[in-house]
């Protein structure tokens, strides 16, 4: 059983927005100064699902695989903390400014490198553009089944059992494998790098593939084979003024907030 | 098989009936077909699959449909993305649109990257506007836990975008509207993918997404005490209960009362946050609401933003008297 499980490198999606700073020539988001990047939380959560499979078999390898910049390789190595295997890092200059099109080609060409996959985890989405779509479009990319924003995971028989968050409650969705899944927070809390694991992390392999390794040309990764155009990214401003609803105490700040809404009708 | 024309609309049906996020994508349909119409032409496809649909089809005509592909029968009871693939890449290709909508739901959002994948082409999801200028296609969507937007425009056609609940207007209904019905059949092969099992719960009292008031929670308002007080806010004021990511995961209250990024969207008239920071990802399930109100015991808190009204307290203190004095106020016993 070869799992793999796609991680993306983000801003810290928690950090106040008044940090954020659009670049108005590259329509990119700037990174705050001082804020550490992070493993996307949906991808924290991809790798706590391949952990769990792990430990229900008793045997699988756990491949985690980034495109990204070069610092991308500090996510690879915090799963490979937790428990991961293998990294495959994908830091071609050509693969920058990739769009969900181009990102899932690249790491499609990956994992049909890797050959042997079973069942590819990603997050339901990566928490900076927070698109949602890498997931299933590498599953029609290699010709598989997908199941999307699962809750719980698992592997019998040659089949993955997914419980499908769906509004209103979940579904149990089946599909044989090679299969992938999108992660959804519902899967729970998610284990932290043991002291053990971590040591042992430092000796684990972690393979850097260009995109002449991936057959790919320049030309068709990154900003150039993307599909969109990010015509402009701004942060909206609001001009909501709030009105603090005085009083002395609760009750009379309680008596106030009623009597403001009904004044002004918005009861 | 034609030159690419018109706007496809993959609607969703609830208790038989269109939802109201199809008749929302329905108006924005109409809109951007006759603004492409200068150009390119095409009228407003609409697909529903599902069993029960009953008048469907005059309904989405009604709401702005020129066509509407209708599949009804127990093979689409439930959606599941292989099926629902299979008659999709049939349509598209006997009349190949320029832009397709779906909503950003379990459906859309599985769907729609699927779909566009599948014709070559790229999906913007979670859009809250969209319209064409000079000529071309242009989606507006929220980004960075909802504190940015981007502007995305697309190389390939069709234009795939998930429309985010409550983002459009309802248009008008217009029962003098006509249009075509073609019927889908109903024949689904066998899928890869199965559904073994179905668990979904019925909403005990008022629907979120159609409540007039919402009253949520956070982790300010601690523990299951906490949410019972909300919820007898909301019965005084016929409101709905949500909740922020925080305290389902906490498991004050279930999962399906989640608000936001990856939760549900409201939009109503009026949202009361209690003990809620406002993060941008809570935020993007509420921030269409008309008028917020929050309790929170830090001045500064970020929901302070957005609020038109704020009380500076804490919930356990407010909340009783609050409920006392709008119960006086509803029943219009004013002192
Ligand atoms: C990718 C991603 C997706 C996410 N999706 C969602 C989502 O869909 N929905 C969502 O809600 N969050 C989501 N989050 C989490 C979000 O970023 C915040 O962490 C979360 O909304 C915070 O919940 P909260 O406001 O209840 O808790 P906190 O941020 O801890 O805020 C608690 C607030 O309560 C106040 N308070 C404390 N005690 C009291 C009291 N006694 N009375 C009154 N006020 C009090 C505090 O001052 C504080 O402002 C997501 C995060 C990520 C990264
Ligand atoms: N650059 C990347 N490297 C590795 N995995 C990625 C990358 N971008 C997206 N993914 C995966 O695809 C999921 C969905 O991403 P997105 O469609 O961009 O929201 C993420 O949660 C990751 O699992």
């Amino acid at each position: 059983m070869h799992i793999a499980v796609c991680v993306k490198q983000i801003q810290n999606p928690e950090i106040a927005s008044a940090l954020l700073r659009v670049d108005e020539v590259t329509n990119t988001m700037r990174l705050a100064s001082g804020v550490s990047p992070v493993m996307s939380p949906f991808d924290e959560q991809a790798v706590e699902a391949a952990l769990r499979i792990r430990e229900a078999l008793g045997e699988a390898k756990i491949t985690v695989i980034t495109m990204g910049e070069e610092s991308a390789r500090q996510v690879l190595k915090a799963a490979l903390s937790l428990g991961a295997d293998e990294g495959v890092l994908l830091a071609d200059p050509a693969c920058q400014n990739a769009d969900s099109y181009t990102t899932a080609l690249t790491l499609s060409r990956a994992i049909q490198k890797l050959g042997d996959v079973d069942l590819i985890l990603a997050g339901r989405q990566a928490a900076d553009l927070d698109v949602g779509v890498v997931g299933c479009g590498l599953a029609e990319l290699l010709d598989i089944p997908a199941i999307t924003f699962a809750g719980a995971v698992s592997v019998e028989d040659g089949m993955v059992r997914v419980d499908r968050v769906i509004e209103n409650g979940y579904e149990i969705q089946e599909a044989p494998l090679p299969a992938l899944v999108t992660v959804s927070h519902e899967i729970g809390p998610v284990r932290k790098a043991s002291l053990r694991e971590t040591m042992r992390a430092a000796r684990k392999p972690i393979a850097s593939w260009s995109v002449d390794d991936l057959g790919l040309d320049a030309g068709q990764v990154g900003e150039l084979g993307a599909r969109r155009v990010v015509e402009r990214l701004y942060i909206p401003t609001s001009d909501i003024e709030c009105e603090y609803v005085p009083g002395a105490n609760a009750e009379e700040m309680a008596r106030n907030l009623a009597r403001r809404l009904f004044e002004s009708n918005v009861l | 098989m034609s030159a690419p024309s018109g706007v496809l609309v993959i609607a969703e049906a609830e208790d038989g009936a269109p939802t109201d996020l199809s008749r929302e994508m329905l108006g924005l349909a109409r809109r951007l077909a006759d603004e492409l119409n200068d150009g390119l032409g095409g009228g407003v496809d609409a697909v529903l699959l599902g069993e029960g649909l009953g008048d469907s089809a005059g309904e989405l005509i009604a709401f702005g449909a020129d066509r509407v592909h209708m599949g009804d029968g127990a093979a689409y009871a439930v959606y599941l993305a292989e099926a629902w693939m299979a008659k999709l890449m049939e349509i598209a290709a006997a009349s190949p649109p320029v832009v397709i909508l779906t909503g950003h739901t379990t459906m859309g959002a599985d769907l729609a990257p699927r779909l566009s994948f599948r014709l070559g082409t790229t999906v913007a999801t979670a859009c809250v506007a969209a319209a064409v200028v000079a000529g071309r296609l242009q989606a507006t969507r929220p980004c960075y836990g909802g504190a940015a937007r981007e502007v995305l425009s697309f190389k390939t056609e069709p234009a795939v975008l998930t429309v985010k609940s409550k983002s459009q207007a309802v248009p008008d209904r217009d029962d003098g509207r006509s249009g075509a019905v073609v019927v889908v059949s109903t024949d689904v092969g066998e899928t890869c993918a199965r559904i073994v099992e179905r668990k979904v719960q019925a909403t005990a009292g008022v629907r979120l997404e159609t409540a007039n008031v919402v009253v949520a929670g956070g982790r300010g308002i601690n523990g299951h005490e906490g949410f019972k007080k909300a919820q007898e806010l909301a019965d005084v004021l016929g409101a709905a209960v949500g909740a922020s990511r925080v305290a389902c995961d906490l498991e004050w209250c279930p999962p399906s009362y989640q608000i936001g990024l990856s939760g549900r969207t409201v939009a109503p008239e009026l949202y009361i946050a209690l003990g809620i920071s406002g993060a941008g990802q809570h935020m993007a399930g509420c921030g269409n609401a008309k008028t917020i109100v929050a309790v929170n015991t830090d001045r500064e808190a970020q929901i302070f933003q957005s609020s038109r009204f704020g009380v500076v307290g804490d919930c356990q203190e407010i909340l009783p008297p609050l409920i006392d004095e709008l119960r006086k106020l509803k029943s219009g016993s004013k002192t």
